[in-house]
């Protein structure tokens, strides 16, 4: 067990139209591990992590970012969501949309400048993206335009990274490309949670797992408690681990 | 020109420009019909601010109308968050009840007033030069262009001071929460400039211009470009083309002023619509044919590759074995031909080497699913496209 706390979530509720989604969750993310959570369809893995970033509120429960609530701490937390949830016919180029990441630290009024700029263009480079700098974002394959999110997490220089399934309609390449970025931050010390579909990937990609269904099943390293047993309390069906590969 | 046809044109561009600003950012946003909505329901705003002020163009009628228009997004969005009626259908509940109010109110009490509802929705941008600004005995010009070029100050103000805060919200409402921006506080905010921008637009141009104004430069823009800034500028550009254009149609036909703008703003977007270089309907339409050409050819190819036997290779043979119309079969043949990728001998078809070498690279991206290498390969390959 690694000693400092990242992201302390007690007792969490929450509920969509008095029906809960999630139900008294404790968890307890350690600093610098690269945690999938992984559960069925409507196990509430993307409320978790909307209610990590305070998107969603809770009707009870807590959540720190390193001791603070989120408020006090958003400038530590980068948060890559789902493809899907932009209009990707938006009239900007990639590049702009990594400069977006940058907004945070500069906060209201003020606007990006050059140093900005050359961080986008190295975060870009980072994920392989920058020849499409100036590409309308329309114009980028799914696998692209997931590179571009990361891209703008990564510009935000933040402790914590969350992610809601980066690898959901993308090429191998890219998710090549994306893993051993996130692997790369974990060994620099920064904590990344990401919000996983496939199991089969999860022991190569991964060192921390947590179990969700509407309540948290187990969480811990991936050696510990991916077995047998915790995937079919999750999944609800007799699931072995032997079986995925 | 007289001095008051210059004023007229002055006023209806300024107010192009005013509506074109957070006209663009609804389109943006899907909301353009909550533009429509605001237009409508300030009207009891307007009337009871008329009762208390006696005056169309104070500061408070315009704050009380303006708010009536902010009543009016709130209302849409109540209604809509209890899931019981959609969004549409909340803004079309709310804005007649609210214009409705505002008819009755006319009706039962301003029957010997300046203030009638055709007033409100259809603006009599002709009359604007008559109602002046008078300051110390002086004459400052007519009072509407005053009130309008105030809310165009102010919303440029904004919008260069939170461009980088709208960008974002309107993009990615999620990450500007996260990154500690308001996405509530945008909201509302252009809500505000678009309901004070109607208000102040209403007496000169009528309600029902205002969404013209706010919409169809925005949507021709967003048919033009790429970039944020670009559109917001194209916008402001069509906006202006519009008015005086409009405003001339509008004196030769002896019509209304608001109406010929309109009208012509209807134009120029159906001429745009058609005819815009990237995403016009005929560029698409071109585009889709060469690519659907392109894709027949391409099988026909692989189809040649496939088979050495004379047989499959015949030319009489083609439309039955790979069942298609004579047309079709000609017009995929000649661009073969066209491109050197087929000779013909004897009635029997034959790749070419380069025939050869472009259907294996095609097999290839298709396999590997790479869409872009296969238009850069046309552009090598093609000397006629489909």
């Amino acid at each position: 067990m690694k000693d400092k706390i990242a992201i302390k979530v007690d007792d969490l509720t929450v509920a969509y139209n008095f029906k809960p989604v999630l139900w008294d969750v404790d968890l307890s993310i350690p600093e610098g591990v690269l945690m999938a959570i992984v559960g069925p369809n409507g196990a509430g893995k993307s409320t978790l992590i909307k209610a990590m970033l305070d998107i969603v509120k809770p009707i009870a429960g807590t959540i720190e970012i390193f001791g603070k609530p989120y408020k006090k701490q958003y400038k530590e937390v980068a948060y890559v969501p789902q493809k899907g949830s932009v209009d990707w016919d938006f009239p900007t180029t990639a590049l702009d949309v990594v400069l977006m990441g940058t907004y945070g630290s500069l906060g209201w009024i003020k606007r990006p400048g050059k140093t900005e700029k050359k961080e986008a263009l190295e975060a870009l480079e980072k994920v392989g993206m920058l020849e499409f700098r100036s590409r309308q974002i329309s114009q980028l394959s799914g696998g692209q335009q997931q590179r571009v999110f990361l891209a703008r997490a990564l510009v935000q220089k933040a402790s914590i990274y969350i992610m809601d399934e980066p690898f959901q309609g993308v090429d191998a390449t890219t998710e090549k490309a994306i893993i051993n970025i996130l692997k790369e931050l974990r060994k620099s010390g920064k904590t990344v949670v990401v919000v996983h579909h496939d199991l089969q990937t999860v022991p190569e990609y991964f060192d921390w797992v947590t179990f969700l269904n509407v309540k948290k099943i187990a969480t811990g390293s991936v050696k510990d408690i991916f077995n047998d047993d915790n995937l079919t309390k999750t999944y609800g069906i007799n699931y072995k681990v032997s079986l995925l590969q | 020109m007289t001095s008051a046809q210059i004023e007229i044109q002055l006023i209806a561009c300024i107010v192009a420009v005013a509506c074109a600003i957070p006209g663009t950012f609804l389109v943006l946003r899907k909301m353009a019909m909550i533009s429509d909505a605001i237009s409508h329901s300030i009207l009891p705003g307007i009337v009871i601010g008329f009762f208390l002020t006696e005056d169309l163009n104070s500061p408070w009628l315009i704050l009380l109308a303006a708010f009536s228009g902010i009543l009016t997004v709130v209302l849409v969005e109540y209604i809509q968050k209890t899931g019981l009626v959609k969004e549409d259908t909340a803004i079309g509940l709310v804005f007649p009840s609210l214009f409705s109010i505002g008819v009755i109110l006319i009706a039962k009490n301003a029957g010997d007033v300046h203030l009638d509802v055709d007033a409100v929705l259809l603006g009599e941008l002709a009359f604007a030069p008559f109602d002046r600004m008078i300051i110390g005995g002086a004459d400052m010009g007519p009072k509407s262009l005053w009130v309008i070029g105030i809310i165009l100050l102010v919303t440029l103000t904004l919008l260069l001071a939170f461009f980088k805060e709208l960008k974002i919200s309107t993009f990615d409402k999620q990450l500007a929460a996260t990154l500690g921006f308001s996405p509530v506080i945008m909201h509302y905010g252009l809500m505000t400039v678009a309901s004070v921008t109607t208000v102040g637009a209403f007496d000169a141009v009528g309600a029902i211009l205002v969404v013209a104004l706010m919409i169809a430069p925005p949507a021709m823009a967003y048919l033009l470009t790429n970039n944020l800034k670009k559109m917001l500028l194209i916008a402001s550009g069509f906006g202006i083309i519009g008015a005086i254009l409009g405003y001339w149609v509008a004196h030769w036909l002896d019509a209304s002023i608001a109406g010929s703008i309109t009208t012509v703003l209807g134009v120029l977007f159906f001429l745009i619509y058609m005819f815009s270089p990237n995403r016009g309907l005929i560029s698409v339409l071109y585009r889709q044919k060469r690519q659907e050409v392109e894709v027949h050819l391409l099988t026909f190819l692989l189809h040649l590759q496939n088979h050495s036997e004379k047989s499959e290779r015949h030319i009489n043979h083609l439309n039955e074995h790979i069942n298609w119309h004579k047309v079709r079969a000609q017009s995929v043949l000649d661009l073969a031909l066209k491109n050197n990728m087929i000779t013909i001998d004897d009635s029997i078809i034959s790749l070419t080497e380069k025939g050869k070498t472009f259907t294996s690279e095609a097999i290839n991206y298709i396999i590997t699913n790479k869409s872009a290498a296969i238009e850069e390969m046309k552009d090598r390959f093609f000397l006629f496209r489909g």
